[in-house]
């Protein structure tokens, strides 16, 4: 396959990965923001949804207070903000745009309609948005988008590049949507484990349509240490981070060409601390602090593909 | 102007024998449902995203090319002398162009001023003594035929570069396949889907010599260009890799592309590039589309380019002029298709008549495509012919004039209802070991009322363009 394709089929996919994802994350955010205004500061969440982003200083730059309206604004229909799901939704159709030849004429269709719809809904803006719509809207066009893949693409390295991209993106955000705690301030350590921290948790299983899977698995209350682990570990958990490396290292595995081997090393690792970890050492030496480096090593494994597969110097 | 030919009525208003069962189907259709199937056309078109870029407009301005659903249809035995005048045509032109880049013997025989065509800036002495496989130069050429008074085929202009359009001629197929397949049942309609098939194998009869399984590959300027569509579709159609400049390179004079899997070999490119920017090092150095050493990988034989390097020489308005003479000199034959009548300015005889006629004239730029840089003398205002008449005497060799043809309409729907409107064709001519086509092309129709410009960039719209087989 082209490189430049290639190229293309993944970031489309993790485009539009980020785009759902982005969703999530508002959505989870604007319920807390709901549910609990008199337990928390005000913004607190708002503000923890941009730190997680690595969004910050973007806003800062641009924006007075990280009130509702303001992160809704910058995280969803912000033309300026490259992570907003806008942003995403036009950068899923303009790669798809440029490997229109490479995906089938469905994919190309869906992609191309949910940016249409994008565009019409974009001039009524938050304010008159009813949010908790749009962000089902978001989602499913990511379901759908994806279903289509599954259900209509050559099993060849389209396909992988496209799933590749899926799962290094959203190994990146479910780490960070678990790591949204650490940046969400309770208001007093007397909190852990009291009502609001429940909904916290609670939020954060539903955000990734986990809630219903935690009931099922642990059949018990919801602790911190369990959500992690299903979020982390359990590889049946099909947004788990053990879940995506799994899917990213047998892809890498099909993709075999004679410049992989670094690129499955390094995978190889980081598949094979998932799969041999244990929450209690995780929770031992921190919780972010592991969800951080995770990230860091996400980051340099994408920064790997890309070189490998997409970037490689030939002549 | 003088009445046109209408491809529906006869000049006493009956229709006529090859429109007779579209039109006793669309009398029985009722007038909303038309008006919904038209609708679905546009939402179709634009979810597919056939549409194309406008130049000068905001980023991200993709405008649809407007689809009429009443077809142009053209009777077996009239298609069967277009095909047969298309073949002879682009045999000579073929034939023409292996001349001028050898032996140059239509020259010496004084057939063509020598000045005409080795001191035109589409000659490339580059390709001089450089032979192409099978000797074929224009491997897709798109001819535009337009139709006059009393029915008459005119040739308006050959494209011998990178014509497009035809991926409008497929869509515009599919479109009324899906939105009135009951139409198709009626009547026998010769089928066109199978051309990128026959793209593909023209591509690779093409291929360098010894190359068993070519590869072959559609090189684009890239998403912003207009015809990018077209590009990514006719990839798709036939299987191959859509590729731009910065996925190719030269190593050992050879042309690779770059995959996930290390360098592949190509064999043959069909480039929707234009001659200047194909190759940095050989042509327009500051072009970042095309590929550093293509060129010195194309005289060493080592890939084929479709439509060769110099084409350009072959569809010059002044050279145009000369195609019936070219097909005498070459084939030995009167040609069956004739040329616009058509004055050429840089004779004072030619350029004093036209002068002295601007408001009935075309007139064009020897050089221009598009559409653009023409004045149709007929709806040009008295300003805008004092204009062109300064320019004209500046530069008289840089155009050509040639009478306004009444060109043929066909009723199409327009805000108003249905109403006679202008129209073209062009079919396209495959040219590898053999000639090939589909039987139609495509048709455009100019919107406007009156006009008679049919270019998409200038407000034209298409329509399915039927070859009855019986």
């Amino acid at each position: 396959m082209l490189s430049s394709t290639a190229d293309h089929l993944y970031w489309m996919a993790r485009s539009m990965e980020r785009a759902e994802n982005t969703a999530r994350m508002l959505d989870v955010t604007f319920r807390m923001s709901l549910l609990k205004q008199s337990l928390v500061e005000p913004h607190n969440e708002w503000r923890a949804m941009l730190s997680i982003s690595g969004l910050h200083e973007d806003f800062e730059a641009r924006y007075a207070e990280p009130t509702a309206d303001n992160v809704l604004h910058f995280m969803a229909m912000d033309k300026e903000n490259p992570g907003s799901i806008y942003c995403s939704l036009a950068s899923a159709r303009e790669n798809a745009r440029a490997v229109r030849g490479s995906i089938t004429s469905e994919m190309w269709e869906a992609l191309n309609h949910t940016w249409i719809e994008m565009r019409r809904i974009h001039p009524e803006g938050v304010r008159n948005l009813d949010v908790s719509r749009f962000f089902e809207w978001v989602k499913e066009r990511s379901h759908l988008s994806r279903g289509i893949s599954y259900g209509t693409v050559l099993r060849d390295d389209t396909f992988r590049f496209l799933r590749l991209g899926t799962f290094i993106e959203r190994a990146d955000n479910t780490a960070r949507i678990l790591d949204v705690k650490y940046h969400i301030l309770l208001p007093s350590p007397g909190d852990i484990g009291g009502a609001a921290d429940y909904y916290q948790w609670g939020a954060i299983l539903r955000s990734v349509s986990a809630f219903e899977a935690y009931r099922k698995v642990y059949r018990d209350q919801i602790t911190p240490k369990r959500v992690a682990e299903l979020l982390i570990l359990r590889p049946d958990m099909p947004r788990s981070l053990m879940a995506c490396l799994d899917v990213v290292n047998r892809l890498l595995q099909e993709i075999n060409g004679p410049r992989s081997a670094e690129v499955l090393r390094r995978c190889g690792m980081l598949h094979g601390q998932l799969h041999f970890g244990r929450i209690d050492d995780i929770f031992a030496n921190g919780l972010h602090e592991y969800l951080s480096e995770f990230l860091e090593r996400i980051y340099g494994l994408g920064d790997l593909i890309n070189t490998t597969f997409f970037w490689a110097s030939d002549e | 102007m003088k009445t046109a030919y209408d491809e529906m009525h006869a000049s006493d208003g009956s229709v006529r024998e090859n429109y007779r069962s579209y039109i006793e189907w669309l009398q029985a259709m009722p007038e909303d449902l038309i008006r919904r199937k038209r609708d679905e056309a546009d939402l179709a078109f634009h979810r597919l995203g056939i549409t194309f870029a406008v130049y000068g407009e905001d980023e991200g301005q993709e405008r649809l090319i407007p689809f009429d659903i009443i077809p142009r249809i053209i009777p077996a035995g009239e298609w069967k002398r277009i095909a047969d005048g298309l073949r002879q045509r682009v045999t000579a032109l073929n034939a023409f162009l292996h001349d001028i880049y050898h032996d140059q013997e239509i020259l010496r025989a004084g057939r063509i001023p020598e000045r005409q065509i080795l001191g035109n800036s589409q000659f490339r002495k580059e390709m001089v003594g450089f032979d192409v496989p099978e000797q074929i130069y224009a491997h897709i050429v798109g001819v535009d035929l337009v139709r006059a008074g009393a029915g008459e085929y005119y040739v308006l202009e050959d494209n011998l570069r990178t014509p497009s359009g035809v991926s409008y001629m497929l869509e515009d197929r599919k479109m009324m396949m899906r939105l009135f397949p009951d139409l198709f049942a009626r009547q026998a309609i010769a089928p066109v889907d199978h051309y990128p098939d026959l793209l593909l194998n023209n591509l690779r009869s093409v291929a360098p010599k010894g190359v068993d399984n070519p590869t072959v590959v559609v090189l684009t300027p890239g998403q912003f260009n207009s015809a990018y569509f077209e590009h990514a579709f006719l990839a798709q159609q036939m299987g191959v890799e859509l590729v731009e400049g910065n996925d190719l390179f030269v190593r050992n004079g050879s042309v690779f592309m770059r995959t996930t899997q290390g360098p592949q070999r190509v064999d043959v490119i069909y480039r929707r590039i234009d001659d200047d920017y194909l190759d940095p090092l050989a042509f327009n150095k500051d072009s970042m589309l095309g590929v550093p050493g293509l060129f010195s990988a194309y005289r060493a034989g080592n890939v084929t380019l479709a439509n060769a390097v110099g084409t350009g020489i072959a569809d010059d308005k002044a050279v145009y002029i000369h195609v019936p003479e070219m097909i005498r000199f070459y084939c030995g034959e009167e040609p069956l298709l004739a040329n616009v009548p058509t004055w050429e300015l840089g004779k004072p005889a030619d350029l004093e008549y036209v002068l002295a006629h601007l408001p009935e004239l075309v007139v064009k730029e020897v050089h221009g495509s598009g559409g653009y840089g023409m004045l149709v003398g007929p709806a040009a205002s008295a300003a805008e012919i004092a204009t062109f008449r300064d320019k004209i005497r500046a530069a008289p060799h840089g155009y050509i004039a040639q009478p306004t043809l009444a060109l043929s309409t066909c009723p199409t729907y327009v805000e108003s209802g249905v109403a006679p409107r202008h129209i073209d064709l062009r079919p396209y001519v495959l040219s590898g070991k053999t000639i090939s086509l589909v039987p139609g092309g495509l048709t455009r129709v100019a919107l406007k009322d009156g006009s008679l410009v049919v270019n998409s960039s200038q407000g034209g719209g298409t329509k399915d363009t039927w070859v009855l087989e019986n």
